[in-house]
């Protein structure tokens, strides 16, 4: 490990060792929050106890759904938008300006069109994530040489060939970074839309743990979230830089 | 002399090939090549030279298929050239076409995509490739380890490996330093004698046209024709030393003067636009 990740630990180390010293103290009362290794202790006997197994398989399941929609119609879109220059130039600054919208607004909405079921969840997820996968892929796909569509031209490639073979392996780098923006804005969706309305999933019991002050629930839950959220992200950063250091960058 | 194997005939020839982009963006059409006639045989080298921008590589572009020519009728072995890559025809670009995804074997094996072998074939004539452009012990790199000549090398054993009987080179080595350059011409050299393949040359450096090829085409200002060829008589059997010889600096010196005054109309020195040397 490098000096800089051993700092990095230290910060969060030291962060969560004051938290400890602070409810050990008293200073945060335990209505407030327990202490970081009650939480830890809490997680360890939800997990085992499986009484939450319903909930995660939920929230991870409708995530994943959201996610592969995301990308799936994200490469797609971003892979058809490139050869449709006029279309692109209309949708760009669209793009440019759709995280500006709080697509949670429209949460009621879809409840309405869509009913009480996973299905609202999932779209929130995947419209959070789609549009950040078109444009990096269309990012991506700026980038490729010309040399190499001369190439793919003269080896007599298909059109389908040339796509999957040339063009989205050389744009994979940036379209990588939009799987990763993808899976943080789909847990972000799913589990957003799990707080405001309703019956199942992570974000619904965490919302339910606050509102009967059942910290020994709330709390796991969320350090639960941040784990998972940590763990994907380094994954995927992980296999990112393995990307990159084949191609010589970084 | 010059060695001619098989039917000297017929192999590639073009006549009266020009090429005008159509008018774009409130731009006047532009008569980028032509008229011009070319007639290549099996076996020989042949190098372009030419002042820049004077559609060299769009000639190359129009021998490769991969644009239409607007007039005259260009043939591949008896087949018309037309929009599409003919089979038989490899190139190599001057930008680098590695696949920094791949590591150096598996972008030789990217030339036998489409090629119907089975699985052992194909590993042969990788190894073979690989074995011809001396990169035997860098199968298992990945482009980015290489240096600039080396990813070329690895282009370079992409198109062999496909067993092309024309290969064209746009630049290969524009971006490659002068001694480098003089070694990957030795190269070249060896794998046009060992492949028994015709190589179409394009250059913009006079020694190494000269150094090279048989047969070397000098191209006019824009539109480009063909103002001069100049046959060389080297010996099949060469290198870059060649350039000791007394009749090599009298080649340069030739390919110079048909060159000098289209040179001086692309950098806006030039007489009236058009004129040609004798």
């Amino acid at each position: 490990m490098s000096r800089v990740a051993w700092y990095r630990l230290a910060v969060v180390a030291g962060a969560i060792g004051l938290l400890e010293l602070l409810c050990l103290a008293g200073v945060i009362d335990k209505f407030t929050m327990q202490a970081p290794h009650l939480i830890a202790r809490d997680l360890y006997r939800m997990l085992v106890s499986g009484r939450m197994n319903t909930a995660i398989g939920k929230t991870l399941s409708n995530t994943l759904l959201a996610l592969v929609l995301a990308l799936v119609m994200g490469i797609a879109t971003g892979a058809l938008l490139h050869r449709l220059r006029a279309l692109r130039d209309t949708l760009d600054p669209l793009f440019a300006t759709y995280y500006a919208v709080p697509v949670f607004a429209f949460y009621p909405f879809f409840i309405v069109v869509f009913g009480l079921g996973d299905l609202p969840q999932v779209l929130i997820g995947f419209m959070l994530g789609v549009v950040a996968v078109i444009v990096n892929t269309l990012n991506g796909l700026d980038r490729v040489p010309a040399v190499l569509a001369k190439t793919a031209r003269i080896m007599r490639l298909s059109p389908v060939d040339t796509a999957l073979r040339m063009t989205l392996p050389s744009a994979a780098p940036y379209i990588v970074t939009g799987v990763k923006l993808a899976v943080a804005y789909a847990f972000i969706g799913v589990i957003g839309s799990e707080f405001i309305m309703s019956r199942g999933g992570v974000g619904y019991e965490i919302s339910f743990a606050y509102t009967s002050f059942d910290n020994a629930t709330m709390y796991p839950l969320i350090v639960l979230i941040l784990l998972a959220s940590v763990v994907i992200n380094s994954a995927l950063s992980a296999w990112e830089r393995r990307l990159l250091s084949r191609r010589g960058k970084r | 002399m010059v060695t001619v194997a098989g039917d000297a005939r017929g192999f590639l020839s073009l006549r009266n090939v020009g090429k005008v982009f159509a008018a774009r963006d409130g731009r006047a059409p532009l008569h980028a090549l032509g008229p011009l006639d070319l007639e290549l045989e099996r076996g020989e080298f042949f190098a372009v030279v030419g002042p820049s921008g004077c559609g060299k590589s769009t000639l190359l572009e129009l021998i490769a298929g991969l644009t239409p020519a607007s007039e005259g009728s260009l043939e591949f072995e008896g087949r018309p050239i037309a929009g599409e890559a003919p089979e038989g025809i490899g190139v190599v670009f001057q930008d680098d076409a590695s696949l920094p995804w791949l590591d150096v074997a598996d972008n030789v094996a990217f030339g036998l995509r489409r090629a119907n072998l089975d699985g052992e074939e194909k590993k042969k004539r990788v190894r073979d490739a690989l074995a011809l452009v001396g990169l035997s012990d860098f199968a298992t790199s990945y482009p980015a380890q290489l240096s600039g000549g080396m990813r070329q090398r690895v282009c370079i054993a992409r198109t062999l490996v496909m067993q092309p009987e024309l290969i064209l080179l746009d630049e290969p080595f524009g971006a490659l330093d002068q001694q480098t350059r003089l070694l990957m011409g030795d190269e070249l050299l060896r794998l046009w004698r060992e492949t028994h393949a015709t190589v179409f040359l394009i250059t913009h450096a006079l020694d190494e046209a000269a150094m090279l090829a048989d047969r070397i085409g000098v191209m006019s200002a824009r539109p480009g024709r063909l103002i001069d060829v100049v046959e060389t008589r080297w010996p099949r059997e060469r290198d870059s030393r060649i350039i000791e010889h007394p009749e090599f600096g009298a080649i340069t010196a030739r390919l110079w003067k048909s060159l000098r005054r289209e040179s001086m109309k692309t950098i806006g020195r030039g007489g009236n636009p058009g004129a040609q040397e004798p």
